[in-house]
């Protein structure tokens, strides 16, 4: 059924052509953003900060702000395209270099929530899906209802309360411990434990939303001709759910992972600041509060820029594992 | 009115989607009600500081760092997070409907252009970068609705141009066309009126998500500075949370209890409308 016959080498370059616009777009809107603030353009470009007089005026000719609009537009769209981000006064670094310095301890929170969050929730909704309507059933999908509806930051706070506070079992806050300096193993164990509960705050709105997913996908696949005939012809039932179910129920899960990692962007942000987490999250945070706005401007253009990638990746994946799709 | 009498009737069957409106109207009328029901003034700041949960009976759920109510913080919290959630959904519906419309009823070049406008800002992380907008322009509670409704419409629209993908060569509309009637005409006449049901469901589901991330920025303390918020409740009991457990329990239970409302309300009349089709909520 692959309709116009595109291969998948098209398809996939076809999709990155695509996607320029968008990344253009983007520069487009933090240029709009930053002439659009009240008061004088180059606060945006520096930040609330009390910089000297010469930087001010290197600013304003590096992004052309004497000029026309247009022209201001072009300026700084080269600028961007050459990894131009600013500089933070805040930290005293380059955007880019402070950015990509905190980037690790959020890509490494955010893809062990993915992994989790997956397994778990694919569990569920297949335990869900196969006993339909059980008791266990039921107990998945209210968990899925109620997981949805609980903001990041709240779950967070409650394990704190209870595994912190009130059991006293794992840490609350940081990357690791600052009263005892482990090594090697040791310390690896240490970061991990200070993962537990950011992870599994970050984790209970994808597991939720994994768990629906995948449950009513297979229900829908379960219900279709093709395993009805299979059912028909006697092939056990688990084989089945393996078989076809599983395969045909993978596509939306991809999509999900990558039309939903805007979410878990958002929800790093939010975890990093309740858990005190050096990553890129918990900068957005300090950067409102120090009023740093080319750290701000600089995080939205690459985390933009990281989600259209992801889009992307899975889109490309998606097209690769469904032979039904049409490439167009 | 049929159509809307037959959503009515599965809806009230289903129990789940019953109980999210109750939880709603229960909201709706704390928030209403506020003024009479609040114990105190929610800002009055008092010397009864970090007031535990039945210490004094004249602070039923305590006190925070402040001396201020919690209880009362929570019911006048409600009007907040209500206000802007309901206020930026029919916003960025609205927006929706415009975009959608056009897309799916012109479609070619139109909808092709509308699309991937729809797909940059589904593409933008929405909490990012309504962050930054209040950041520059402040956070008056009109500010914080027009940022949350124009970061939310993309579900909208891309629901309400299939729709229109389906309906536009549907005879009536074919009738309509032959019979001169205008684009506009056939688009919010016409049309519009037929796809009432879906729309309402993404509306619903969107009130949830605008709640949420209303409540994300005031964690982030951006929220309205004048008006006291579960958001910025929140972000206060992060402060003390090892001594005060109860400035974040109840806030927090109650932004958890509206979006479940909301969530419920929603799947709920997603199901009753269409029993086959699922929509799914956007994301913070």
């Amino acid at each position: 059924m692959s309709g116009s016959g595109m291969s998948l080498w098209r398809y996939a370059a076809l999709r990155i052509v695509q996607s320029l616009p968008l990344i253009l777009g983007i520069i487009v809107i933090n240029f709009l953003l930053i002439n659009l603030a009240p008061g004088d353009p180059v606060t945006a470009l520096i930040g609330e900060f009390p910089a000297p007089a010469e930087y001010i005026e290197t600013v304003r000719e590096q992004f052309g702000l004497d000029q026309s609009l247009g022209m201001r537009m072009l300026t700084y769209i080269g600028n961007i395209l050459q990894g131009e981000l600013g500089f933070s006064f805040n930290y005293r670094v380059p955007v880019l270099e402070l950015v990509l310095g905190r980037l690790g301890r959020t890509l490494v929170l955010m893809i062990t929530t993915i992994v989790f969050a997956t397994a778990v929730g694919l569990g569920l909704g297949i335990m869900a899906a196969k006993w339909k309507d059980s008791p266990l059933d039921k107990l998945a999908v209210g968990f899925a209802t109620v997981g949805y509806s609980i903001p990041v930051f709240w779950s967070g706070q409650l394990l704190i309360l209870l595994f912190a506070v009130r059991l006293g079992w794992l840490p609350s806050s940081g990357l690791r411990s600052t009263r005892i300096a482990y090594e090697g193993f040791a310390l690896y164990g240490d970061m991990a434990r200070h993962m537990i509960l950011p992870v599994l705050a970050l984790s209970l709105r994808y597991i939720a939303l994994t768990t629906r997913l995948t449950r009513s996908s297979l229900i829908e696949t379960l219900n279709s001709d093709y395993v009805v005939a299979a059912r028909t012809r006697g092939i056990p039932a688990t084989r089945i759910l393996w078989n076809h179910g599983l395969r045909a129920a993978a596509t939306p899960i991809i999509t999900i992972i990558g039309y939903h990692f805007t979410f878990i962007v958002a929800g790093s942000a939010l975890v990093e600041t309740v858990f005190g987490w050096p990553g890129v999250g918990r900068l957005m945070y300090e950067s409102i509060g120090a009023r740093d706005y080319p750290t701000l401007l600089g995080i939205l253009l690459m985390v933009s820029i990281a989600v259209i990638i992801v889009n992307l990746i899975t889109d490309i994946v998606y097209a690769f594992i469904d032979p039904r799709i049409k490439y167009d | 009115m049929t159509e809307l009498h037959r959503i009515a009737y599965y809806f009230r069957r289903k129990h789940f989607a019953m109980f999210g409106l109750i939880l709603v109207l229960a909201l709706v009328t704390v928030a209403i009600l506020a003024p009479q029901i609040a114990p105190n003034d929610p800002h009055a700041v008092s010397r009864a500081r970090f007031l535990s949960p039945g210490e004094d009976a004249r602070y039923p759920l305590g006190t925070d760092n402040l001396g201020r109510c919690v209880l009362s913080g929570v019911i006048y919290g409600a009007r907040v997070s209500l206000f802007v959630g309901l206020a930026a959904a029919a916003t960025s519906t609205f927006i929706g409907i415009l975009i959608g419309s056009l897309s799916g009823y012109f479609g070619g070049k139109t909808d092709a252009f509308l699309m991937r406008f729809t797909e940059l800002f589904m593409t933008i992380p929405r909490f990012v970068l309504a962050l930054i907008v209040v950041a520059f322009f402040g956070s008056g509670l009109d500010r914080l609705i027009l940022v949350i409704g124009v970061l939310s419409w993309p579900g909208a629209a891309r629901l309400v141009r299939s729709e229109f993908l389906s309906h536009r060569n549907l005879p009536y509309v074919d009738s309509g066309r032959v019979s001169g009637m205008s684009h506009l005409r056939l688009i919010f006449v016409e049309i519009l009126p037929n796809i009432i049901p879906p729309v309402i469901v993404v509306a619903t589901l969107d009130v949830a998500t605008a709640i949420l991330l209303e409540a994300s920025l005031g964690f982030f303390g951006l929220g309205d500075p004048n008006l006291r918020s579960w958001g910025g409740m929140l972000s206060q009991a992060q402060s003390h949370i090892r001594s005060a457990w109860w400035m974040s329990v109840f806030p927090g239970s109650a932004i958890a209890v509206t979006v479940l409302g909301f969530n419920l309300v929603g799947d709920g009349l997603n199901e009753a409308a269409n029993p086959r089709m699922q929509i799914e909520g956007g994301s913070t």
